[in-house]
């Protein structure tokens, strides 16, 4: 068995959250909303109507790109993807093929045991999504809602060869959407989807398999690794049989815990890829890019390096709280409100991660005194406390004269005195009333 | 005033301005011609019944909201648009009003109006013969006085040669002067909007109405190139340079029509240009190419045909359509696009260059529009390749973006030919102060056919 090795590209869909769709005014914002009442006579495929282009969509496009390492083209164009389907009322699925916004860019990814690979990354290129079918009762229902949002494809080389670097590499595309601003990157709202093609060959050979297999319409990553993990078996065990295989798209069953077939070869489709007349070429000016670039915020890789060397905390802890630029900013200002009385980055972030402190109610300032306080107990002797108090205030006469003077916030770095000398183990509320009473007597 | 038809647009709001007539009394007057005159030449599908303000007369692929939009089709035999092309929102704050919805070939394919799934029009000099495509009804509503003026569509010429075969003036503006929105598409990156009148002057007019950027066609130009000063200086031509393209006088071209088109340039030479013989190598596989580019972009953009949000099923399409169809999907097809599709766009740009050189020598370009005058109905109906070749000089200009104006310039067998003034990417200023200039020192605009006493 083992003397194969799975080859796995990946393509990933995000839905953009621009204000309006892709290339008209209507809403892009659909979601849960009436069916078709986000619509207009462009995105209905009505006839006379045409496509404009959402400057902001390409933007958020340019952004993922360089986000990825990727070069922005100097000159790229919108094709049309020809073929039928009832969700797409053009006929025709406005895309890029030859001429794609940004190409040629990379991205690490660990796999289970840590081993950090390169992913190469093909292309991320600027599209519209589909409308809706809903099949009830023998009929079909088509919601034009999602028709023409903004839609960005990301597709890797074939470099994945284990389905923890998948994840992985999925994982981090989520975060990048997110940190970005540019979608909710959502996989059960269906803002992002994954596919992922499948083949295996003899571990040391070097040329891609002559078949692929398509796994399509997987919304959730746990699902995509399980239908990854399953694909490789079941392709092994064909080869081993000594089958041939050919290329085909395959969905999961989630009750069975099986891929099964959705389309063959034969069913193919022959898009007819030609520029679309309808839309100019997209010329990017170096200045833009360049302030797109210079507008970049820090991304989830840069922050984890970051949050290790300017905080040493361990870099199993950084992951988690770059998790989503909320618990790292809050954890940075907790930082921030820690230093004063000497509560340590490290003790910080493990108190929310091993708390799962609830960023959206609880307060930086209430977690940093809630360190300080579980420290309580070393210290109990009020006399003990005082002696330090009075060394303090001592060593702190512009801080006394502040408080003296009206500032009360000075007591802050006097609090911040006595824990640092008692190594942050006294309790921090009998410290402030003791330095109260001896201020104000 | 029995004779407010015979009126040109500006000659019309100057009446009115002046109150001669009112606005009530101009439309009762085109609704009485329209009424006796209509049935004979089967120009319009659809006549508003109180039609009001300035009557203007709209190709039926130009939606307009509330008012059936056929294109000519049976497949948008209910099509009611939701919504009015840009063209038509602008002649509207104008004070522009519809009068009707013209006739003319399927989705604009086709050269002679035969097309159209509702009966073919008659050319208003000779109902026996055809008034051109695909613009039909809108030609031969000028050419009839059924309106003061008409929009018509220009894909490979379908503007000029009808407004050539029926005696009138037509104008293709250059590719992106005029906002496409609203128009259904036929080729998206030929498909210009532009008006058919009774005097240059008048397009001239309607040009400027319904020129710029709407946002809503991407490849609609910046506004400051949209601004056509009105002819300066009358009568002369000193100092202009004609060129004459030596590959539009060559064999298929009619006797009659070059001998017409021939008198016409000597006209101009009188009136002080300096006439140049100019070359335009690569016009012979101009339709070629344009046939290629053409049918594949129709064959996306009829796509949406799908009958499930409007419209009847595919099987309501006519043959041409067909025909179309079938020659742009082979055209893209895996293993054919860079035979076909990629060549025909290299074989494009060397057209726009030869236009370019040419027009290094000289400020415009003239010739026929049509080799022949109007045909016989029927008589290339079952020859698709003859009636592709009858715009073999109109299509270069459209597939280098070119303006391109057709004004009447005399008879050959009695009936109507256009001079073709073709000019430089956006410059219909040249090409229209020609052409008024051409105009106003002939009388050819001012012949109209005879509709018998009816009318």
């Amino acid at each position: 068995m083992n003397q194969y090795e799975p080859v796995i590209g990946l393509e990933v869909h995000v839905e953009l959250n621009t204000k309006s769709k892709m290339f008209s005014g209507s809403s892009a914002d659909y979601f849960s909303k009436e069916p078709n009442s986000c619509t207009d006579p462009t995105n209905l495929g009505l006839p006379g109507s045409l496509p404009y282009i959402n400057e902001q969509a390409i933007e958020d496009c340019m952004k993922i790109g360089l986000a990825l390492n990727c070069q922005i083209a100097d000159v790229s164009r919108f094709e049309r993807k020809n073929y039928f389907y009832p969700d797409l009322p053009k006929g025709y699925q406005i895309s890029q093929y030859r001429w794609p916004l940004c190409k040629n860019g990379w991205l690490e990814v660990e796999d289970k045991d840590g081993n950090v690979t390169k992913i190469r990354i093909n292309r991320v290129h600027q599209e519209e999504d589909t409308g809706k079918l809903t099949h009830t009762d023998g009929q079909t229902l088509i919601d034009f809602n999602r028709s023409s949002v903004p839609l960005v494809e990301i597709v890797s080389e074939p470099d994945f060869h284990d389905s923890s670097q998948v994840r992985d590499y999925a994982k981090k595309l989520q975060q990048i959407f997110r940190y970005l601003g540019v979608s909710n990157a959502d996989m059960e709202r269906g803002d992002m989807r994954l596919e992922a093609n499948v083949s295996v060959r003899k571990i040391g050979e070097t040329e891609l398999p002559n078949y692929r297999i398509e796994l399509k319409n997987i919304n959730s990553f746990r699902f995509m690794v399980a239908a990854i993990e399953y694909e490789i078996k079941r392709q092994i065990e064909a080869l081993e049989k000594g089958e041939k295989l050919t290329q085909e798209t395959r969905g999961w069953n989630e009750n069975k815990k099986e891929t099964f077939l959705q389309r063959s070869k034969e069913e193919a489709h022959d898009y007819r890829y030609f520029p679309d007349p309808d839309l100019p070429e997209i010329r990017m000016e170096e200045s833009r890019v360049k302030s797109l670039e210079s507008g970049m915020p820090e991304l989830p890789e840069a922050k984890v390096k970051r949050f290790i060397s300017d905080y040493g905390i361990s870099k199993a802890n950084a992951q988690i709280l770059v998790d989503s630029k909320e618990l790292a900013n809050y954890f940075e200002k907790t930082v921030e409100d820690g230093k004063d009385i000497g509560v340590s980055p490290t003790d910080i972030a493990n108190y929310i991660i091993n708390r799962k402190v609830n960023i959206d109610e609880v307060k930086p300032k209430q977690v940093v005194e809630e360190i300080a306080n579980r420290k309580v107990g070393v210290v109990e002797d009020e006399g003990e406390i005082e002696k330090v108090v009075d060394e303090v205030l001592m060593e702190n006469e512009k801080s006394v004269d502040d408080y003296k003077n009206g500032k009360t916030n000075a007591i802050q770095s006097l609090i911040g005195g006595v824990m640092r000398k008692t190594g942050g183990k006294v309790n921090i509320e009998t410290v402030r009333r003791v330095l109260q009473e001896k201020l104000e007597s | 005033m029995n004779d407010i038809t015979g009126l040109t647009l500006i000659e019309t709001l100057k009446a009115l301005e002046e109150k001669k007539f009112s606005s009530e009394e101009l439309n009762k007057a085109y609704l009485e011609r329209i009424e006796k005159i209509n049935p004979r030449l089967n120009i319009f599908l659809e006549i508003k019944k109180n039609p009001q303000n300035m009557p203007a007369a709209i190709k039926d692929i130009i939606c307009t909201q509330n008012i059936r939009t056929t294109a000519g089709s049976k497949i948008l035999s209910n099509f009611v648009p939701p919504y009015s092309a840009t063209v038509i929102d602008r002649l509207k704050e104008k004070g522009i009003g519809i009068i009707g919805k013209t006739n003319l070939d399927e989705f604009a394919m086709g050269s002679s109006g035969e097309n159209s799934a509702y009966g073919p029009t008659k050319n208003p000099w000779n109902e026996t013969k055809v008034p051109g495509g695909s613009s039909s009804g809108s030609a031969a509503a000028v050419a009839a006085d059924l309106c003061t003026f008409a929009l018509g569509t220009d894909t490979g010429g379908s503007i000029r040669q009808p407004a050539s075969l029926c005696g009138v003036v037509g104008l293709k503006p250059s590719y992106g002067r005029v906002p496409r929105y609203g128009a259904i598409a036929m080729a998206s990156s030929l498909d210009q909007i532009g008006p058919i009148t009774k005097s240059v002057a008048d397009a001239r007019l309607v040009l400027e109405w319904i020129s710029g950027p709407d946002g809503k066609d991407s490849n609609c130009v910046d506004p400051a190139s949209c601004k056509v000063t009105p002819c300066a200086a009358r009568g002369c031509l000193a100092g202009v340079r004609v060129g004459v393209p030596r590959e539009y006088f060559g064999k298929g071209l009619d006797k009659g029509v070059e001998k017409v088109i021939r008198e016409a340039i000597k006209k101009l030479e009188e009136l002080g240009a300096e006439i140049v013989e100019v070359s335009l190598p690569h016009t012979e596989y101009a339709v070629a190419a344009y046939y290629i580019i053409m049918s594949s972009e129709v064959s996306s953009n009829m796509a949406k045909f799908d009958g499930i949000r409007f419209g009847s099923g595919r099987e309501d399409f006519g043959p041409e359509v067909k025909r179309r169809i079938m020659l742009g999907t082979f055209a893209l097809s895996t293993g054919y696009y860079d035979d076909y599709f990629a060549k025909a766009a290299e074989v494009r740009t060397l057209i726009k260059q030869d236009f370019e050189k040419a027009f290094e020598k000289c400020e415009v370009i003239v010739g026929p529009v049509s080799p022949t005058v109007a045909w016989n109905l029927g008589e290339k109906i079952e020859d698709p390749l003859t009636m592709y070749l009858s715009d073999v000089y109109t299509i270069p200009a459209s597939l280098a973006g070119i303006p391109g104006l057709s004004v009447p310039c005399g008879f050959s067998d009695g009936l109507p030919v256009g001079l073709q003034i073709l000019g430089k990417y956006l410059d219909e200023e040249t090409i229209l102060n020609i052409g008024e200039i051409y105009e106003q020192s002939t009388d050819w605009h001012n012949k109209k056919p005879d509709l018998g006493k009816e009318a």
